[in-house]
Order: structure tokens, then C-alpha cells, then sequence
């Protein structure tokens, strides 16, 4: 999968420190999204992100801008304040997907498995989404003990929650 | 060639003959009345041959008979043309195994010495034509040019005898192997010598050659000095090195007959005896060593280690080396384990690996390191031991602190990241399980980076933090609480070393780098429960952020840093979370610009509000925080209206109101719906009157603020009441 020429679009949270990462993920696929994480030594990706996708519009945030982090409330207030219907946030190391009133949070977890002060044993993870119409499929793919394991999550988009 | 050809009509004319009842045997003699030499004898072969077909004598006698009468030409050229034509005629006429020409006493033995014979005397012409140019240079030229087109023709022989089904091991081994090899020798010819050798080499099979190992050797120390020794000696090791890869039924066949212990000591004799040979012919012999001992005896590492001993005492007492291609050559030499091996832990273990090292210049040994670092990577090899991890930083020295003889600004920035990332990387494949090794790997590692200079720490000590503090995670879930001080690995004494290694980026500076690092710490401190460690982490966080943090857009992301660690550690007593709150919430509003002021301040009032925390739920000091943020949000508002002529947009209101939100829902009885009702109000009004901009943004911050407010007001409960007074 991890070829190019396969995915349209790579979103990134952020933390990915050093160019190197960067030119591999464009190889992947040239339009690479990302927001800048505080260990990102390019000064120059923006704090959030946001852009459409089909129906959908999604906002791209690192996180540890949100405090407390991690809290789905303030991720929350962070939805409504970009107005997107899907968040994508990054910082706890950790795979989350909620669905709530005003639309739906995803955290891809980290791709490495990298150590975190917030989440204990992180399992390499990532996330793809397949968005057909007003419906998303949420793909999570994890790193557990060696296996790949990969679980699915549908999502469909009322429409009295498009934009304004 | 084409006389032959004709020659060849003659032939079938003569057999003609034969039936029209001339006897072939009169023939023979017939011939022999010829008037010159050479055409009387080309007649001779010619009817020799219909002579053999016709089997009227045994083939052997006419075969010796001509190979004789040969002898009457001594020209070399047309004698060599000669017994060439001799050769090929003959040779479908050989008394080979299962030939038509076999039986009745004529043997293999007799084809065997037939072309022996032939060969011998073809030699003997060949080297005479040396010996006969003695023009003056150019005329000189043209007959070695010559010479060396006739070469094939004396070639041909050994090829013939190769073909001879009859000639197996034994045969090969006493009488034609021999014979060439004494012709070889006595020649003296250093042309003739090379090329026949060469010859040999090629056309005979490689399991003749490893069993008459020691002949072949010996001859080759018997060759004239000028002769290129170790290019034959490569050639033939190179053959052995691709026949034992052809197959593993060979191998055994290499230990039988000791083949290591032979061509190794053919080797140094030759690299003795050839002192002023150069380095890199002596360097090439070790490789093509190196590759055959890693193909037959990939398990005998003490073989590699005593290709690696010879090529250090070749090196010793020499400089540096200047010359490209022996450098190149060093490299093969020290690649090839590597690449068989794939694990470099083996590589580590041999001792004279780091030595042959030391002789390559700076640059050189750089681009070793990094092959050594990338095999590494490429394999997921993880090194176990503290010891390996010593000579591992041994061999990449030159990454890891400056060398003598490059100079700082000698190397490119991207070149020189790319070498840091590798070091970095490095750093996470040094890991084990058991915690005291791992304690020494880091301290190993600790020790070399340290001595990296300004430029290198960035890139080296994150990595190290990391490990450091995957090894404080793994102690702490170990046991349930931190067992008896005796045990060198302890969460404490890691997080003596932490320190230090952090401490060491305030010499590169890179303070805000060394404040993420320190408040990773501190908050992998309060885990373990060490509340004072914590604290001190913290205070370092802080002294950074005073001092060193100057650029303002950094300073807000730091103090969000610092905000969101504390805000998630619980393990401060009241006393030490109150004086860090305390500071971080003075910081918050000492941010330049008021918009960040705003943010920080009413990120601050989380510190008050820890959800899981039945502790820290203090409604009043969350409530002072917001209601500053609005203070501070109503400055700006003036301000703009000051300095632009129109108030500025509501976006910190509406932020502010959904932070109100947050903890009205949250159930501080602070946070009440009054309250709430005039912030949205304050808002309606900001936005309607015209002095304020207008602002997209903002705007639809607060539209999607509303139908939060009426989504929560319908789902009714406990919610819905909470929400019931609240007018939107």
C-alpha cells in the first residue's frame, strides 16, 4: 500500500523532526497536509490546517496546542472554532476515533510507535480514510506484538452539518 | 587457415587413393621423398591422418612418429603453424576413451603424451621467438605483437587436453598436470609463463585445481619475479570462491584438502617476497582472500580475522593511505563481512576489524562508518551488549567527534544531517530487555556523544533522552514500587543521568530543544512518584524559559508546553503546584501580544481543573482565570479600537465562551448560566455593532457555538436542564 501512486492525500499531525521524513512521505504522494509539531525542526508548517475532501471538510492540528491534552472537549471546541467536520489531531501517541455532536475527532496514534509521556506501551499505528460521498470509512491499522491488526470504523455526514 | 582448408582437400584426395588401391602406407614413405621440409612434412600429416582412419597401424605409433618429425622444422613460426596443423588433424584421431582409435594398446596415456609432447615442443618455438627480436624498438614491438597473436596456438593444447575424456583426477594429477607445469617453469619466459598459468587456471575444472592445490602453488612461487603472481593468485581464488558458491556439497571437499592453510600461506610468501609490490596489489590479494575464505568458511571467523591481521602488519608503519584505489580497496575488504554476515555484531567481534580501520584516511573512515550504520539499519540488527556498543563507537569515531584532518567548514550541512540522523538513529537500535545492560548501553553511549561538540548534540541527545526514558517506563512497570536502592538501574539514577546529558545543550544553546526534553523528564518523574526530581525538572524548564527563550512565537508555544505538563501531573503537593501555577499563569500574561496573552491565560485555567482528579476541581481559581482572559480580551478590544479606529474581531470572546462552556458542563458551580447568558449576549452585541470588524472566522465560531448550545439543550437530562436558561 505504501507505494506511490496509491494515496491522494497524506494528512499529517506534525512531529516528524527532520526533512528526511518529510521527502519520503512526499514520495508516497506529493500532496502531503501536515501541521507542525513542537519537535518539527521546519518552523514553518502552520499551527492548524484546514481542507476539503469531497464533502467533507477536515481540520489538521498537532495538539499539544489544545489543553488539556487529549480532551475531547477541547478538541471539540477546536472542531467548531475551524468549523471541519472531521479533526484530525495527533500528540497522545494514541489511536482514538469519537464521534460526537458536532462532527468526528481521529487520532491516527503514532506511526513509529515513538515513547510518550502521555500514553504508556504505544503501538505503531495509522489511519486511512476512504471518503465516498457524505460517507467516511476509517481504517486503523496497528502494530500489536508484531501483528498488524486493522479495524474499521464507518462514519456518514448528516447533511444539516455542512457548512455555513 | 585456409592452406589448412586446402590441405584438407588433399586429404580426402589421398583417401581417394587409398581406394583406388594405392596402399597408404606407401604413401607415407612417398611422401617423405618431398624435396623441402615443410611442405614433405604438412604432406606427412596429412596422409598420417587418412593413415590413423584407415587403421592400418596402431594410432600411436603414427602419432609419436609425426610429433618426432616435427622436430625437422625449428623455425619458430612456421613451426608452430606446424604442429598446429599437427594438432588439429589429430585431434579427432586421439586413442581416447571410447574412441574408435582405442584398444590394442593404445591407450589414454599414449593420447595424453602425444599432445604433451606436442604442447612441450610448441612451448620451447614460442619462447624462442623471444629471444629473436632483437631489432631496434619499433620492429621490437611488432614481433612481441606477434608473438602474443601466436599464443593461442600453444594455448590450444592444454585446451585439447582438457577435452581428452579419458583424463581424470589421477591422470591429471601425475602425468599431465606435471608435464605442463615442469614446461612452464623451465621455459623462463615470463609471457609464456603468465599465460600459460592463466591457461591452466581456465580450462581445467575447479576440482583438479583443489586437489593439486599445493603443486599449482608451488609453481607459482617458482615463476620469474616479473611475473604478476597475485593476478593469477586472484583468478585462481576467484574460480574456487565461485565453484564453492555453485553448491554446498563442495565445501567439504575445501576443508579435505586444507585450502585455506595453503593459498594463505602461498599469499604472504608472495606479499613477502614482492615487498616493493605496491599496497593496493597486496590490498586486492587479501580481498580476493577475504571473498573465498567468507564463500568456503563463512563460519571460521578466526580465517577472517587472520585476513584482516595480514593486512594490518602490510599496513603498519606506513601513513595514512593517499592512494584511491587501495582506499577503495579497504573498503571492499572491510564490506564484504558485513554484507555476508548481515549482522555487524560478528563483524565486532573480530579484533583486527577496528585495527585495518585506523590506516583509512578521515574521510574514508566516515564513509565505512556510515555503510556499518546502514547495514544496521537495513538489517533491524539490534546490539545486546555494552561491550559491542564500545567498539561499535570505536569504529564510527568519526562521525561521532572531530578527527584530525577534516576541517569544520570541509564538510556540507546536508551531508553532515544526514550523518547526525544516522548516529540518531543508530542510538534507538542499541537496546536490551535486562535493565542493567541497558543502564550500561546508555552509559556507553552517554560517554561518546558527549565529546560531539555543539553541532552534533542536537541531533544525538534526543535520541538518547528517549531511550533513557523508555528505560524509566520499563523500570516503573516492572515493579509496583522502585525495589531497594542497591540495584544500579534505578528511575533515580536515570534521571541523574537525564539531567546531565540534557545540561550538555546549554553549550550548543539550544534552550527551547533542552526545555521539551526537560519537562518529558519531569513528567516521566511524577509517574515514578518523585516529586522532588519532578520539581527540579520543572524549575530547569523554567530558568530556560526566563533565560533563554527570547523569540516571542516560541515563547508561546513553550508556555502551552509547560501548561499542558502540568496540567496533567498530579504528583505536586499543594505547596509546589501552587508556586508552579502560579508562575506559569504570571507567564501566561507577560506574552507580548495580547491575542496570545488571552489563549495562555484561559489555557491556565485547566491547571485548576484536573478531571479524574477529585483534588484539584478548584471552581473559584478556574473562574479568576477566565474572567482575566476576558480582561485581557476586552484590552485588546480597546486597543484595536485605539490604534485602527475599529474594535477588533470576537474571536477571543467566542473562545472564551466556549471555555465557559467546557466548565459549566463540567459542573463548576462557578461557572454559572447567568454568566454564560451575558457572554453571548456581550457577543451579539460586539458583532452587530459596526465599530467591530468583521471576521469570517469568528463569525462562524459563534454560529457553530449556537447550535452547540441548542444541540446540548436538546438532549435533555441532566444536560438538558443545565442548559434550559441559557437564550441564544
Amino acid at each position: 500500500m505504501l507505494v506511490p501512486g496509491k494515496i491522494q492525500h497524506i494528512i499529517c499531525t506534525g512531529n516528524l523532526c527532520i526533512k528526511e521524513v518529510h521527502d519520503y512521505l512526499k514520495t508516497l504522494c506529493p500532496d502531503l497536509h501536515i501541521t507542525r509539531g513542537e519537535y518539527d525542526e521546519e518552523t514553518r508548517y502552520p499551527e492548524t490546517k484546514t481542507l476539503t475532501i469531497g464533502q467533507f471538510k477536515l481540520g489538521l492540528c498537532h495538539g499539544h496546542q489544545v489543553i488539556p491534552w487529549g480532551d475531547l472537549d477541547s478538541l471539540a471546541m477546536l472542531q467548531r472554532q475551524l468549523d471541519v467536520d472531521i479533526l484530525v489531531t495527533g500528540h497522545t501517541h494514541q489511536f482514538t476515533a469519537y464521534k460526537h455532536e458536532g462532527g468526528v475527532v481521529i487520532n491516527p496514534g503514532s506511526a513509529t510507535g515513538a515513547y510518550s509521556s502521555i500514553t504508556y506501551d504505544v503501538n505503531p499505528s495509522f489511519v486511512l480514510m476512504d471518503i465516498d460521498g457524505l460517507r467516511v470509512v476509517v481504517y486503523v491499522y496497528e502494530l500489536i506484538d508484531g501483528e498488524v491488526k486493522v479495524d474499521k470504523i464507518d462514519f456518514k455526514k448528516t447533511t444539516t452539518t455542512t457548512a455555513h | 587457415m585456409r592452406a589448412f582448408d586446402e590441405l584438407r582437400g588433399l586429404e580426402m584426395f589421398f583417401k581417394d587413393e587409398g581406394r583406388h588401391g594405392v596402399s597408404i602406407v606407401d604413401l607415407y614413405e612417398l611422401v617423405q621423398h618431398a624435396g623441402n621440409i615443410l611442405p614433405r612434412l604438412y604432406l606427412l600429416c596429412t596422409v598420417g591422418s587418412v593413415y590413423i582412419k584407415s587403421k592400418e597401424a596402431p594410432a600411436k605409433d603414427i602419432l609419436k612418429d609425426l610429433v618426432e618429425m616435427c622436430r625437422g622444422v625449428q623455425h619458430p613460426i612456421r613451426g608452430l603453424f606446424l604442429r598446429s596443423y599437427l594438432s588439429q588433424v589429430s585431434r579427432d584421431k586421439l586413442p581416447d576413451i571410447g574412441s574408435e582409435y582405442e584398444g590394442g594398446g593404445d591407450t589414454v596415456m599414449d593420447a595424453v603424451e602425444f599432445v604433451l609432447q606436442n604442447f612441450t615442443e610448441m612451448n620451447k618455438l614460442w619462447v624462442r621467438m623471444q629471444h629473436q627480436s632483437q631489432g631496434p624498438g619499433r620492429i621490437r614491438e611488432k614481433q612481441e605483437k606477434e608473438r602474443s597473436e601466436l599464443r593461442d596456438l600453444v594455448g590450444k593444447n592444454l585446451h585439447v587436453l582438457s577435452q581428452i575424456e579419458g583424463v581424470d583426477l589421477e591422470i591429471y594429477k601425475e602425468t599431465v598436470l606435471p608435464g605442463v607445469l615442469e614446461q612452464v617453469v623451465n621455459c623462463k619466459d615470463d609471457l609464456a609463463q603468465y599465460y600459460l598459468m592463466e591457461c591452466l587456471i581456465q580450462v581445467f575444472p575447479d576440482v583438479y585445481h583443489l586437489q593439486t592445490l599445493e603443486a599449482l602453488l608451488g609453481s607459482c612461487s617458482q615463476l620469474q619475479p616479473t611475473v604478476d603472481v597475485k593476478m593469477l593468485l586472484s583468478q585462481l581464488m576467484d574460480r574456487l570462491s565461485n565453484y564453492a558458491a555453485s553448491s554446498p556439497d563442495v565445501l567439504p571437499e575445501f576443508l579435505q584438502v586444507e585450502a585455506f592453510a595453503k593459498l594463505s600461506s602461498a599469499i604472504w610468501k608472495v606479499i613477502d617476497a614482492h615487498a616493493e609490490m605496491p599496497v593496493v596489489g597486496a590490498i586486492s590479494l587479501y580481498v580476493s582472500l577475504l571473498t573465498f575464505t567468507l564463500r568456503v568458511h563463512p563460519d571460521r571467523l578466526d580465517y577472517v580475522d587472520q585476513v584482516l591481521g595480514a593486512c594490518v602488519k602490510k599496513l603498519s608503519g606506513k601513513p595514512k593511505l593517499e592512494d584511491r584505489r587501495a582506499t577503495k580497496q579497504i573498503v571492499a575488504l572491510l564490506s564484504a563481512p558485513i554484507e555476508k554476515y548481515n549482522d555487524v555484531v560478528r563483524a565486532l567481534t573480530l579484533p583486527n576489524y577496528p585495527r585495518v580501520m585506523e590506516y583509512l584516511d578521515s574521510s574514508t573512515n566516515k564513509q565505512m562508518a556510515l555503510v556499518i550504520i546502514q547495514s544496521i539499519m537495513k538489517n533491524n540488527t539490534c546490539i545486546k551488549e555494552a561491550d559491542k556498543v564500545e567498539v561499535l563507537f570505536e569504529l564510527i569515531e568519526g562521525l561521532v567527534k572531530d578527527v584530525e584532518g577534516i576541517a569544520e567548514d570541509e564538510l556540507d550541512e546536508e551531508d553532515f544531517n544526514e550523518e547526525q540522523n544516522s548516529v540518531a538513529r543508530l542510538i534507538h537500535m542499541l537496546y536490551n530487555d535486562d535493565p542493567e545492560e541497558m543502564l550500561k548501553i546508555i552509559c556507553a553511549v552517554q560517554k561518546h556523544i558527549m565529546d560531539g561538540g555543539p553541532n552534533r548534540l542536537p541531533f544525538t541527545v534526543p535520541s538518547l533522552v528517549f531511550s533513557a526514558l523508555r528505560l524509566v517506563r520499563q523500570l516503573q512497570s516492572q515493579d509496583g514500587e522502585v525495589v531497594g536502592e542497591e540495584l544500579p538501574a534505578t528511575p533515580r539514577k536515570l534521571f541523574q543521568l537525564l539531567s546531565q546529558i540534557i545540561e550538555a545543550l546549554s553549550s550548543v544553546p539550544s534552550p527551547e530543544l533542552a526545555l521539551r526534553l526537560y519537562l518529558q523528564c519531569a513528567e516521566a518523574a511524577g509517574d515514578c512518584d518523585l516529586e522532588p526530581v519532578a520539581y527540579e525538572f520543572f524549575t530547569q524548564a523554567f530558568v530556560l524559559y526566563e533565560e533563554e527563550v527570547a523569540d516571542s512565537k516560541a515563547q508561546v508555544t513553550a508556555i502551552h508546553l509547560i501548561i499542558g505538563s502540568l496540567q496533567r501531573m498530579t504528583v505536586f503537593g499543594v505547596e509546589n503546584r501552587d508556586t508552579l501555577t502560579h508562575k506559569a499563569t504570571g507567564y501566561s500574561a507577560k506574552l507580548l501580544k495580547k491575542h496570545d496573552q488571552c489563549r495562555a491565560v484561559y489555557a491556565c485555567s485547566h491547571l485548576f481543573w484536573v478531571d479524574n482528579h477529585e483534588g484539584i476541581k478548584d471552581g473559584e481559581r478556574v473562574l479568576l482565570c477566565l474572567k482575566r482572559a476576558l480582561r485581557i480580551a476586552n484590552a485588546a478590544q480597546q486597543m484595536a479600537s485605539v490604534t485602527r479606529g475599529s474594535a477588533g474581531p470576537v474571536t477571543l470572546f467566542v473562545e472564551i465562551l466556549n471555555k465557559y462552556l467546557y466548565f459549566f458542563e463540567k459542573g463548576n458551580p462557578q461557572v454559572t448560566s447567568s454568566a454564560i447568558q451575558s457572554l453571548v449576549e456581550l457577543i451579539k452585541n460586539e458583532m452587530q455593532s459596526d465599530s467591530t470588524t468583521q471576521d469570517p472566522a469568528s463569525d462562524t465560531f459563534f454560529v457553530s457555538t449556537v447550535p452547540y448550545i441548542q444541540y446540548q439543550k436538546e438532549k435533555g437530562g441532566m444536560m438538558g436542564e443545565k442548559y434550559e436558561p441559557i437564550k441564544v
